[in-house]
């Protein structure tokens, strides 16, 4: 298998897919049925083909693994090159496995079914690529790429307000990237190269000064896709106008772009900028905890309760890389699969009484575990394992960040723990006011439970969660020698010490005449 | 073994949880209390064979986190204090698991609510049978989530479904103090397992670190905040809210969780750490505060509830601030003691009081009760030794009384010999809350079966003994209630306490052994303000029934004071809960609404139309305006064209 280039394999093949079905002419009926079908396996090979992946994946070493290299713009210097690492593998998988749910779970989308199914394995391909590309140039194109069709899901499938939330997800989103594209440029011009593994190896040493200006180009792309406080409100519009699947894809996967940029780009291409800037990152992720859990506490719509919800989940994951210790490391990139899982589900769950009753408020429901057991159950699964349940896996990355942190600072400790609590408000109060309480409305009596589709979306959801909460092993074990080698090339960088660290500039201005 | 007693409730769990329909309600009953019987067999086989016969061990499962040093197991270390653990929790789980066969009868749900009560067993063996902290944090919060979905069983009651929320969010609010703790500790050690930390505390006794911006003694700190965890899970003062709201479970739901078993964490939490504490006497004296407080502020407030349950929970609470002033005066034997023998009387108290409940049909009020001794004659008489043995009945002089006479007193004798002014502190409170148990309860009996009746007619006439699978295990826990005490005085904190407790307690001072040498009249005082509050009370609800209400309008602010529970609710409202909502809604509407996106992208969007509106001002159609602008543009071209070669 080993000289298969299972990564383009891997990347490409959704497109292939979507060739496809483009090819399918004929009736609506039978075009649509045969475009979900098409998704369906070619998410499903995909998927299949992304575990020889996590099955070949030699743990143990920090090297980049399934590499492909190939000349693309020689004048360049430019090339296609792909491989993964423990920090990027599990990405990849999680890209690989949330499709094929997805597709499942848009099974009884009627509205340009063709296009949809098209959008969603053009949208896999990009996502994959995005945490496969190892060239600055490759990783830019998927990166960027990955809007298009995001931008469109919304604008095409979703709800009343589409288009507003659509463009205010693609303005935030574009106003960052660009920012982002000067910095590469920035960095080919300093460097003269665009290969990642170069860049972040520590051959090459950028000048700290540089490295501020460059930080804060990257901070802005990525902040905006985590998204940190205060550029978060495009999500909450985002999510509750994209339809389940879009919400799903958004919430499982492109919020990990930001969090994957920070491991991939800031901490070990800009080391210095990196450690001056970590009181602002603490800052505003401890800010983003507090506010948005306290947001999410007042919210009437499902749907922007969990995406506020999420907003604070990625102020963990934030506050977690920027300890720059093993714990913390672990525990943020852990965060982020558990987040890809958890809230993925918790989206499908409020898609599952959206496709039934077509709303979204809360207090329309009340009640559910009468007529909904087993709806109940899962529901109550993905509720504990956001709350962080110890024995699901959103306690592994929590708990692990907040042990990070707390080497660091004992105050962000708490303020990042202050979240264990306000989550739990927020989740048992949305639980407490669908799930429970009397039934009363008489279309509610007349819900019916999971059908065997649903069930089918959610098994390997739940197997996941609680897996990886009993026994998160064999997912820390990958990534345990990237993060230590990402800790170990960063404390190399910073042995000089140029810059100071944020929080000492006061006494910096002090000494200035 | 020990897989076996921990892993048979789980098991337990599954099979009633998930194949209810096709086990059927008596089916679920079978298994599950078939298995925590089992269990608890075992349990007591264990006790024989770790605590008596001194086979501690710990069984390794399987690799749980392992992140860099932060690394640890899946483990069971049995011990003394597990096994005492392991022999309390399965017991009265096993008792509950019987008795609700009877009281839960009429329930739709039972295959549910046996499968929540075999969870919360799990769950409360993990804790007590972990081997590291996170293990712990793990059985900690699963048995808050055990609670929790107790207390919200009947999911339809609004009443219900906030008191679980408020249980668990209180909890939380203990466990990230908790959760910090053990950041603290693994900061501090670099391991988050039991024995490195035990070996390193005492060369970390003097560590200062700098922590929220002080320098602070590292244990104290770290000590402090891990009790924070115990306040909130043992319902001490400030945490304690959520505990008497906890009594819209099911009463066999309360006498497991929020009497016997669960609210007992913290304290075997201090117990299991004290190791550490004992390197961190500061956060000793807190606790002995908190808990002498705690067991005073309750008594208080139990003293004139009017739900039967109430009471009793109050009771918990105060016994409970018991427990933790033995533990912070280092007496650990004895706080375990005092749990143990709680664990027995509470229960029965408990579901004795169930009993009462379910023969009036669901009534709770004690205002509505009276005279049912005549009724219901076998739970009078089960109550009455659930009583004494709360109230401590014995004789000094010879040590012959009830379960709660050798351990109460021992822990109020621990206080005094501890010759400190956190001792002294405890003691005087302890003696005060000593009056005030004896009082309400022998008014929760007098108000409950004597006199006459309150009740209505009808009721009082169905009124009827509770079914044998009900009254049967009472039994057990009767036993308990008056043996237990003298049978284990000896190993617990008794001459054998060494042999007893091995390694798994540890005192730098023996406080215990000076408690055996205290004056008398330390030892006799408990008893002469317990006959004083029997006698108070027996005066005021059955010599002259008058004078309750009389003297509750005298001094109506002490008793409102006291019937609204010292106003934490109403206080924690204002302060807490309404300003944390006022807060989301501003940062929602203004924050997030008028600022971020006022300022950003809408913003930007309304200056963009403006602009867009000015410009397209300048499109006249007219050639000579265009040429005109033009010709502008030129003369500014050339103009800065001269000036930048000069």
């Amino acid at each position: 298998m080993s000289s298969w280039p299972l990564l383009s394999l891997v990347t490409f093949l959704p497109l292939v897919g979507a060739g496809f079905i483009l090819a399918v002419r004929g009736e609506q009926q039978v075009v649509a049925r045969n475009a979900r079908y098409v998704a369906l396996w070619t998410s499903l090979i995909t998927f299949v083909l992304s575990l020889f992946i996590w099955f070949g994946f030699q743990p143990g070493t920090a090297q980049f693994q399934f590499v492909e290299k190939a000349t693309w713009i020689q004048s360049f210097g430019v090339s296609y090159h792909m491989g993964v690492d423990g920090i990027s593998m599990p990405f990849v998988l999680l890209a690989t496995l949330l499709t094929p749910i997805c597709v499942l779970a848009s099974w009884k989308m009627e509205h340009r079914v063709k296009e949809y199914m098209i959008a969603f394995l053009v949208l896999e391909t990009l996502m994959v690529g995005t945490f496969c590309a190892l060239d600055f140039v490759v990783f830019y194109m998927f990166f960027e790429g990955v809007l298009i069709p995001m931008f469109l899901i919304i604008g095409i499938w979703g709800g009343p307000r589409r288009v507003y939330s659509a463009f205010k997800f693609f303005l935030f989103t574009l106003a960052g990237s660009i920012l982002m594209l000067l910095a590469i440029l920035a960095i080919y011009i300093a460097a003269e190269t665009t290969d990642i593994p170069t860049l972040i190896s520590q051959q090459v040493r950028l000048d700290p000064g540089l490295q501020l200006w460059l930080w804060l180009a990257f901070f802005a792309s990525f902040a905006v896709k985590m998204p940190m406080w205060p550029v978060h409100t495009w999500l909450p519009d985002a999510h509750v106008e994209a339809p389940t699947a879009g919400s799903v894809i958004l919430a499982g996967v492109l919020l990990k772009m930001g969090g994957y940029g920070f491991l991939r780009f800031s901490l070990p291409m800009l080391p210095d900028a990196s450690q001056f800037f970590t009181p602002l990152v603490f800052a505003l992720s401890v800010i983003a905890i507090v506010y948005t859990s306290l947001v999410a506490l007042v919210q009437h719509d499902m749907k922007k309760l969990i995406a506020y919800s999420s907003v604070a989940h990625m102020g963990f994951v934030t506050v977690g890389i920027f300890t720059f210790n093993q714990q913390g490391l672990e525990g943020a990139i852990f965060q982020m699969l558990s987040h890809g899982v958890v809230s993925a589900a918790l989206f499908l769950v409020v898609g599952v009484v959206y496709d039934r009753l077509h709303t979204r408020e809360i207090d329309r429901y009340g009640g559910l575990a009468a007529t909904m057991p087993r709806y109940a159950l899962v529901f109550m699964v993905f509720m504990l394992a956001s709350v962080g349940l110890p024995g699901t896996s959103g306690f592994i990355g929590e708990f692990l960040v907040i042990v990070g942190a707390f080497q660091v600072s004992a105050w962000v400790a708490l303020l990042t723990a202050s979240g264990m609590v306000l989550g739990a408000a927020y989740m048992l109060w949305l639980y407490r006011k669908t799930i429970f309480g009397a039934l009363t409305r008489p279309d509610l009596k007349a819900l019916v439970d999971l059908e065997p589709r649903e069930k089918l979306v959610f098994a390997p959801l739940i197997a996941l969660t609680l897996f990886f909460g009993v026994y998160p092993a064999p997912l820390l074990d990958i990534m345990a020698p990237s993060v230590e080698n990402l800790i170990r090339n960063y404390e190399l960088a910073l042995q000089p010490g140029t810059l100071p660290n944020l929080a000492a500039l006061p006494n910096l201005a002090a000494l200035l005449p | 073994m020990d897989v076996l007693i921990v892993f048979l409730p789980l098991v337990g769990a599954i099979l009633a949880g998930f194949l209810g329909k096709l086990l059927g309600d008596r089916g679920c009953q079978v298994v599950t209390a078939g298995l925590l019987s089992l269990a608890a067999l075992l349990s007591v086989v264990v006790f024989f064979d770790v605590a008596l016969g001194g086979n501690a061990r710990t069984t390794q499962l399987f690799t749980w986190i392992d992140s860099g040093a932060f690394e640890l197991n899946w483990a069971l270390r049995v011990d003394t204090l597990t096994a005492v653990m392991f022999c309390v929790v399965t017991v009265v789980s096993a008792v509950v698991h019987v008795y609700s066969v009877g009281y839960m009868a009429e329930d739709r749900s039972i295959p549910r609510f046996m499968a929540y009560l075999s969870l919360f067993t799990f769950f409360m063996l993990m804790l007590v049978s972990s081997d590291n902290l996170v293990q712990m944090f793990f059985g900690w919060e699963g048995v808050g989530l055990a609670s929790y979905l107790l207390i919200g069983f009947w999911y339809e009651k609004p009443s219900a479904n906030a008191a679980a929320i408020k249980a668990f969010l209180v909890n939380r609010v203990g466990d990230v103090g908790f959760a910090l703790g053990i950041a603290g500790l693994f900061l501090l050690f670099g391991a988050v397992d039991y024995d490195p930390i035990f070996r390193a505390a005492p060369g970390e006794a003097e560590t200062v670190l700098r922590l929220f911006g002080f320098e602070l003694h590292a244990l104290t700190v770290i000590c402090l905040l891990l009790f924070l965890g115990a306040m909130g899970k043992s319902a001490q003062l400030g945490l304690h809210t959520w505990l008497p709201d906890a009594m819209e479970g099911p009463t066999p739901v309360s006498a497991l969780i929020h009497a016997a078993t669960m609210v007992t964490a913290g304290v075997f939490m201090v117990c299991r750490l004290s190791p550490v504490f004992e390197y961190a006497p500061d956060a000793l004296t807190v606790v002995t505060i908190v808990g002498a407080s705690t067991a005073f502020f309750a008594a208080t407030v139990g003293l004139t509830q009017t739900d039967i349950k109430r009471v009793i929970a109050y009771s918990t609470c105060s016994q409970l601030g018991y427990m933790f002033f033995a533990a912070g005066v280092s007496a650990y034997g004895a706080a375990m003691f005092h749990l143990m023998t709680h664990a027995f009387f509470k229960a029965l108290l408990f579901l004795g009081a169930g009993a009462v409940i379910h023969a009036l049909h669901h009534e709770q009020d004690m205002r509505k009760m009276g005279g049912l001794w005549r009724k219901i004659p076998v739970t009078y008489a089960l109550m009455w030794i659930g009583t004494l043995a709360l109230v401590g009945f014995g004789i000094p002089g010879l040590g012959i009384g009830f379960a709660g006479f050798y351990s109460k007193d021992m822990v109020l004798e621990a206080a005094y010999a501890a010759h400190s002014a956190a001792g002294g502190y405890a003691f005087w409170l302890g003696i005060a809350a000593a009056f005030m148990t004896a009082f309400y309860s022998f008014r929760l009996l007098f108000l409950t079966f004597h006199g006459p009746t309150r009740a209505d007619h009808h009721a009082y006439e169905q009124a009827h003994e509770a079914p044998r699978v009900m009254i049967w295990p009472l039994f057990l826990l009767a036993a308990g209630a008056v043996l237990a005490g003298a049978l284990l005085y000896g190993p617990f904190v008794g001459e054998g306490r060494e042999a007893f407790w091995g390694g798994s307690l540890l005192a730098l001072e023996d406080i215990i052994e000076e408690a055996h040498h205290v004056p008398f009249w330390v030892k006799a005082l408990p008893m002469v303000v317990t006959l004083g509050g029997i006698a108070l009370a027996w005066l005021m609800y059955l010599r002259r029934p008058e004078l309750a209400p009389r003297m509750a309008e005298r001094f109506r602010p002490l008793y409102l004071f006291s019937f609204h529970k010292w106003y934490f609710d109403e206080l924690y409202d204002r302060t807490l809960v309404q300003p944390a909502l006022r807060l989301g809604r501003g940062f929602w509407t203004t924050g997030d609404g008028r600022v971020i996106d006022g300022l950003g992208p809408d913003g930007i969007a309304a200056t963009a139309r403006v602009l867009a509106r000015r410009a397209s001002l300048l499109q006249s159609g007219y050639v000579y305006h265009y040429a005109f602008v033009m010709l502008i543009g030129v003369v500014v071209l050339v103009t800065w064209y001269l000036f930048s070669t000069l």
